[in-house]
């Protein structure tokens, strides 16, 4: 593992942190969704001109508690106060008044207004017969010059970068006067570079005196921009700790409750090639980018990692692979046959196993049972089906093994899998992909959201796989993660893939360049 | 040639804006729900009940622009009922709408077996007459059609120049259009998605309600069963022929009605050789083709029958 690149100091050291007033206070704030108590009387203050870290794992009630203070949910039990005065629950409106706003992780965008469109929106009474956009306009220009947060007021959203449609929700919140100013995990879309210029921003707002929550389970981030972190887990304030006085290691011990352990990566010669993509590109459909003549090389033994940021084509490649996406020019080949007819079918039957990118959308059926999901890959097999009818007892049997050998906590084969938490649901879908022992494996984002313990466990079953001689495609957002498991990297900009780098080859820094679309040194 | 030169003619013109003003009511009215992300399907069922709200008040006394407020005033109620079903509720804007039209038009004619239990031909209203707009009336065919017309067609066109400026040029609009396109937004900046959807869909239920009632106290003076036939499912095509935006939907519902003048003055001319359906099928056939052109290329409001449940994301 390595550490962030950045590793400035924190912003607030400059200014802002004499004045110790309590801006935001959270009073046992509790909020339960059926059995699942997903804030557990969580209390504390925020100071003015202080940057607070909320640390913790996918699943450990952050985004919940912003939900809360926002408005967007009414805790059960607590409290919450602005500037000395209690915040009117469960209305985002009075958040609005009181002066905080906030970034949230899915941008809330209207993606065919304009960006000043979408910033006044709300500003002013609604029944006006005029909507004067001229001086927010102006008010938009200023903004983002005070604070380096560019972007063209008049572009639709549609035609903005990931980054700059994040620019566009922190001018949002500016545009009325926030003075408590709440990120909800904002560099997981981000570029190293559009990061840093993040923080950059960060910075110029605490020395104006605001005052920002940042969300994150990224440790390196947590460690760079705040002054003081909240741990949270399991629902629960796990521990609270002044930032330069604590470290990486007591952190994620506090985040996660136990040991962190990095899989062991035995060292491996790589096979022979399985999958074979020959200058592949792909037509426009959906919003991600498009395959631009794309040459890629699986080999028996090797986990191929492919980094990049995320809408830069990595979907169609992931398409392409699964036998979703039917590429307009090139040739795939499989171990050693240039393949003809390309399909879903065809890539199950030629030996490819699939992680999808998102379990709950493509990779299963919520609504129906974990058996019939588990056999939804091979049910016209003979295993699973008799003369057209389904063999009922087999596929239970089938989800059965796959519940106890891939530990999965699930009631039985017959419950709904949308009732399984995602870390249960991925086991199974691994289970499902990985069970007929495939040649290739496509594992696209197969930790997103997991929690540590989960994401070990995949993790771990990548590694045997590979050890069998499988060939891996390891799709990831997560830089950390296609560095520590892969035997080679790839990185996707725009569509086109850089060169292969081996394990250690490239730094972070370097890798992240390749991710912003500078290709100069990977031409070849 | 006979065939061509009915194009030349004013009262071809005439006869194609009479037709199209309660395709544009609707169509608007259509468009301003589904701007707000709800799939009006009660449409039908809406521009029924303004057809016989707007007659039978002007037929038990009332005066015509009272009537046009009584219809507009039951479409409104209609969509009431549509909205709290389909907004906060969340249920199914397809079956909801499907309901609300046989509930609506069910309800209508047995309202008007109730209250005329004795009639055997349709009474009669004295409805709209035309108005010619002095000076305009009279550039030769272009402003005879548009301009000789009667009051209620006028307040179509008015509508849509309205209906444009609110989208577009104020907060309401703008919240609008964010609504159908991603609620998260507009709940985001402190405005109740369910309060912006409940209007629009009244507002736009009211509308469609008034182009029933064009039919009853326009187009023709009485009340009778199945007269709406049909015109509530042309405006939700004419809605995706207009990818959305009044002034498009407006020329399409000029469109559409122009091939259903034509059709008709063609049958009279080819009357006895070919069979008059294939006449009467010309508009829908053509409809087909031009959506078929036209709204492959459009892009939907991205929200559109998906309900909106606060604190989901």
């Amino acid at each position: 593992m390595q550490t962030h690149p950045a590793a400035s100091p924190p912003p607030s050291a400059q200014g802002g942190g004499s004045a110790r007033e309590p801006v935001l206070r959270l009073s046992g704030i509790t909020k339960r969704f059926g059995p699942l108590v997903a804030n557990d009387a969580i209390s504390f203050e925020l100071m003015r001109g202080e940057v607070i870290a909320l640390l913790g794992e996918n699943g450990a009630g952050k985004t919940t508690l912003m939900n809360i203070l926002f408005g967007h949910y009414v805790a059960d039990e607590g409290t919450v106060e602005a500037f000395g005065a209690p915040l009117r629950p469960g209305d985002p409106k009075a958040a609005l008044e009181a002066g905080i706003g906030m970034v949230h992780q899915h941008f809330t965008l209207a993606d065919n207004m304009t960006v000043v469109e979408n910033i006044a929106l709300g500003t002013e009474p609604l029944w006006r017969p005029r909507f004067e956009l001229g001086a927010a306009r102006a008010r938009i220009r200023a903004l983002s010059a005070d604070f380096g947060l560019f972007v063209d007021p008049d572009s639709t959203i549609a035609a903005l970068t990931v980054g700059e449609r994040q620019r566009v929700e922190i001018l949002k919140a500016l545009y009325r006067d926030a003075r408590i100013l709440i990120l909800d995990e904002p560099t997981a879309v981000l570029t190293p570079g559009e990061t840093e210029a993040l923080f950059g921003t960060l910075k110029l707002l605490v020395a104006k005196g605001l005052s920002i929550i940042f969300i994150s389970h990224k440790l390196a981030e947590v460690m760079a921009v705040s002054d003081r972190v909240l741990v949270l887990r399991a629902g629960r304030l796990a521990g609270e700790r002044v930032t330069a006085a604590s470290g990486r290691a007591e952190l994620a011990a506090l985040m996660v409750g136990q040991e962190v352990v990095s899989p062991p990566v035995a060292p491996l010669r790589g096979g022979a090639p399985l999958l074979v993509l020959r200058e592949v590109s792909t037509g426009g459909r959906g919003t991600g980018a498009r395959l631009d003549r794309v040459t890629l090389t699986l080999r028996a033994g090797e986990i191929t990692g492919l980094a990049g940021v995320s809408g830069n084509g990595q979907s169609a490649l992931a398409g392409v692979v699964a036998g979703t996406e039917i590429p307009t020019t090139g040739e795939i080949e499989i171990a050693g046959r240039v393949v003809s007819v390309w399909s879903p079918r065809a890539a199950l039957d030629l030996g490819i196993g699939r992680i999808p990118e998102d379990r709950h959308a493509v990779g299963t059926i919520g609504d129906m049972s974990v058996a019939e999901n588990v056999i939804s890959e091979q049910y016209r097999s003979p295993r699973f089906a008799r003369h057209g009818l389904l063999d009922w007892a087999a596929a239970r049997a089938f989800a059965e093994e796959i519940i106890r050998d891939y530990d999965v906590k699930c009631p039985s084969p017959d419950a709904r899998i949308r009732l399984l938490s995602g870390g249960n649901m991925q086991k199974l879908i691994l289970g499902r992909a990985l069970d007929p022992e495939p040649r290739i494996i496509l594992a696209n984002q197969p930790t997103r959201g997991l929690d540590v313990g989960a994401v070990s466990y995949v993790h771990r079953r990548l590694l045997e796989a590979r050890e069998r001689g499988a060939a891996i495609l390891l799709i990831s957002e997560d830089l950390e993660e296609i560095m520590a498991l892969s035997d080679r990297i790839v990185v996707m900009s725009r569509g086109r893939l850089s060169g292969a780098s081996a394990r250690g080859e490239r730094t972070i820094a370097q890798l992240g360049e390749l991710m912003a679309g500078h290709q100069g040194e990977a031409a070849a | 040639m006979e065939a061509l030169d009915i194009l030349f003619t004013t009262s071809f013109w005439v006869a194609a804006i009479r037709i199209a003003s309660p395709l544009i009511f609707a169509t608007l009215g259509e468009l301003v729900c589904e701007r707000a992300g709800v799939l009006n399907l009660g449409i039908e069922g809406i521009m029924t009940v303004g057809a016989f709200a707007g007659w039978f008040t002007v037929y038990s006394g009332g005066d015509l622009w009272t009537g046009v407020f009584v219809a507009a005033f039951a479409g409104a109620a209609f969509g009431l009922l549509h909205a709290t079903l389909t907004v906060p509720l969340g249920l199914s804007q397809h079956v909801v709408g499907i309901g609300i039209t046989l509930l609506a038009t069910s309800l209508t004619y047995f309202t008007y077996r109730l209250a005329l239990p004795q009639v055997t031909s349709p009474p009669k209203i004295e409805p709209f007459q035309p108005f010619a707009i002095p000076g305009l009336s009279k550039i030769p065919v272009l402003g005879e059609a548009l301009f000789s017309q009667t009051p209620l067609t006028y307040l179509a066109f008015v509508s849509v120049a309205v209906v444009a400026w609110v989208l577009y040029r104020t907060p309401l609009g703008l919240a609008v259009r964010a609504a159908g396109e991603n609620p998260s937004a507009v709940e985001a900046q402190g405005i109740s998605v369910t309060g912006i959807r409940m209007g629009a869909v009244m507002a736009g239920s009211a509308l469609m309600a008034v182009g029933g009632a064009f039919l009853t106290m326009s187009a023709f003076n009485s009340f009778f069963f199945q007269m709406v036939n049909g015109r509530g499912w042309i405006a939700i095509a004419l809605v995706v022929f207009g990818s959305w935006r009044p002034g498009k939907a407006l020329l399409g519902a000029i469109l559409f009605a122009a091939f259903d003048a034509y059709q008709i003055r063609l049958q009279q001319l080819a009357g006895g050789i070919v069979p008059y359906q294939v006449f009467l099928m010309l508009p829908y056939v053509l409809s087909i083709l031009a959506l078929v052109l036209v709204a492959r290329r459009a892009t939907y409001p991205k929200a559109l029958m998906i309900p909106y449940q606060k604190g989901e994301r």
